[in-house]
């Protein structure tokens, strides 16, 4: 190989390359497998199988980002970053999906739909994200965003039969591909500002010279398109729609996953650039998303639509962590950040799995009128459900609390007093919903028959889980904000990375925040 | 030779004339098509940029912008089939069973 020039031989990816995308691969491998299966095997039993197979990919993909961890670095030519940050991320996205297949068993054959895809595309989507939160290159961070943004616009679609399903499947992909033409615009004009695509590049040639108008152009147009992925008004107007009408397992993966990724990226764009003028921008989002999210949701007698205002109102709190702007303040807004989508992660994927079951064929049973007596006719279930919309409110004991405190405290800190404020007073609007739910279910004697059926095994485990996790965030908050802390300093800008670094030499250790 | 300026005005008025499009039509093809025309000015934006910066990077973008429009239009017929096939519509104001 001697007679290549020496820039060919630096592109061939090692071994190490392929070791730092090894939790991707593993869950293609596993998603491709999913596929050809299906066909294979007989249809009355594929379904179980198939989700097997993809809750071993999903459990692979976790040791594989755990073998990850230990081998740091840039791969692929300065397109992937493994770091704390990145390594964070893949835990949760893995791990949210291994929730969402364990719960979907059950509901599959509720539904009566068969179709191992639904397996393949979870693992396929999840690839995405995790592509997204390790990315540097504003190209892969394209590429991760598509892969996750079509594989959940055809799982919001897959009660192929109802019409509400495709109905929310056309719109959630209208506005997602109008929102990503909108991300895609802002990257060309953020090359054409600096002539890199490369995030360390682009922030190094920001900070060098003066920064021109159309790079505020172009951070103003990627907010746009990453502030629909995240649901953040102005741009949460699809939220309810698509969430009344996708499988309730999916609302509880796309809630949740989709959206870390999402703020994952946020994250590495807005600090690792160190994004001139953003503070008016994420305030004002912020402040927005707060306060229409929980004042929608007042009103919603569906339970998925109100779940999906509250969501609009969660990425309004998880928004206040990042109009930090100072160096010092930066640590502790993007840990509380992170901390905040591990903790919305469990506890709404809790709560979903909850809907998803009780909802029963076809997705009879989704109003809060249909939760009346569900105390006292189905003592567990209601109690599952009633701690996670205690963690939702952000009651002590409950990872919820401890989100929220965070990222209040961060905000007080940076003399943010008007958007905590703000976000105090929302956070008290929101408790009312939230009880209303738990009212409902304890408080109120049932109008008409509602059939509850005993919880499945797969179901069992997977609420176990996210029961666990949003506990184990609520009481143990330590060990998990410690290792975001540590990684939030890896993604600031080079020089204030070598300023963090002295202060602290400790080695990062990898911890699930599962 | 054309300044830069020349493809930087057509590429935005090729993305006007596309949110445009899909702000004001009400049939789902003309609004998926309308999408296909934000992201060829988007692209005319990346070539343009890329020869100004004597780069190689805004051209592959290109291509990968084209690919993933690929995909995504062979996602977004199947939806628009099954929207079809549920509702016999294709304007966008009759698939309102969601409120808005």
């Amino acid at each position: 190989m001697t007679f290549l020039p020496a820039a060919v031989l630096q592109a061939i990816p090692q071994s190490t390359d392929y070791i730092r995308i090894l939790p991707e691969l593993v869950l293609s491998v596993f998603g491709i497998v999913v596929m050809l299966l299906e066909p294979l095997v007989d249809e009355e039993k594929s379904q179980k199988l198939l989700g097997l197979v993809a809750l071993g990919g999903a459990v692979a993909g976790l040791l594989a980002t755990w073998y990850m961890a230990r081998s740091p670095g840039l791969a692929f030519s300065n397109m992937v970053k493994v770091d704390g940050f990145s390594v964070f991320f893949h835990f949760l996205v893995i791990a949210i999906a291994a929730v969402v297949i364990l719960s979907s068993f059950d509901y599959m054959a509720v539904q009566g739909i068969r179709a191992g895809e639904y397996y393949a595309l979870i693992l396929f989507g999840v690839v995405g994200m995790a592509l997204m939160s390790s990315a540097v290159e504003l190209v892969l961070i394209f590429i991760g965003l598509e892969i996750s943004s079509i594989s959940t616009y055809i799982l919001t679609g897959f009660r192929r039969n109802e019409a509400s399903s495709s109905e929310s499947s056309l719109k959630y992909f209208l506005l997602g591909s109008f929102a990503t033409a909108f991300f895609l615009y802002g990257v060309a004009l953020m090359f054409g500002a600096t002539g890199f695509t490369n995030i360390a590049l682009i922030s190094q040639k920001l900070q060098s010279g003066p920064v021109e108008l159309l790079v505020y152009v172009a951070m103003a147009l990627m907010f746009v398109g990453l502030g629909f992925k995240v649901a953040a008004a102005p741009f949460h107007i699809w939220t309810p729609d698509v969430y009344e009408g996708a499988p309730a397992p999916i609302v509880g993966f796309m809630s949740t996953a989709p959206k870390a990724a999402a703020f994952a990226v946020l994250l590495r764009v807005v600090f690792t650039i160190n994004a001139p003028g953003r503070f008016w921008l994420i305030w004002i989002a912020a402040a927005f998303s707060m306060t229409l999210g929980n004042v929608g949701a007042l009103v919603q007698t569906n339970i998925k639509r109100l779940l999906a205002y509250s969501s609009i109102a969660h990425a309004g709190y998880l928004l206040v962590a990042f109009a930090m702007i100072a160096p010092d303040n930066s640590v502790s807004g993007i840990s509380a950040a992170m901390f905040y989508a591990a903790s919305y992660a469990a506890m709404n994927v809790g709560a979903f799995a909850v809907i998803a079951h009780f909802a029963n064929t076809g997705e009879r049973y989704v109003t809060l009128e249909d939760y009346e007596g569900l105390g006292r006719s189905a003592p567990l279930l209601a109690a599952t459900l009633t701690i996670f919309l205690l963690s939702l409110i952000g009651i002590p004991m409950t990872g919820g609390f401890f989100a929220k405190f965070y990222v209040f405290s961060a905000a007080v800190k940076a003399n943010l007093i008007w958007l905590t404020l703000i976000g105090v007073i929302n956070s008290a609007i929101g408790a009312y919903y939230y009880l209303r739910i738990v009212v409902v279910m304890y408080m109120r004697e049932p109008r008409k028959p509602v059939p509850v059926t005993p919880v499945p095994i797969g179901l069992g485990a997977a609420l176990a889980i996210s029961i666990l996790a949003t506990l184990y965030l609520g009481i143990l908050p330590n060990q998990v904000l410690q290792y975001a802390q540590q990684s939030a300093k890896e993604i600031l800008p080079q020089q204030a990375a070598t300023f963090a670094n002295s202060t602290e030499t400790e080695p990062a250790a990898p911890v699930s925040p599962h | 030779m054309v300044p830069l300026s020349y493809y930087l005005v057509l590429s935005g008025f090729l993305f006007a004339c596309g949110v445009t499009g899909f702000l004001i039509k009400r049939n789902i093809i003309t609004i998926f098509m309308s999408i296909e025309l934000m992201l060829n000015g988007v692209n005319l934006s990346f070539v343009a940029f890329a020869a100004h910066w004597h780069s190689l990077a805004g051209q592959v973008f290109v291509f990968f912008v084209m690919v993933v429009a690929a995909a995504e239009a062979a996602v977004g017929l199947a939806i628009i089939i099954a929207v079809y096939r549920t509702r016999e519509t294709l304007n966008v104001d009759q698939v309102n069973l969601l409120k808005l």
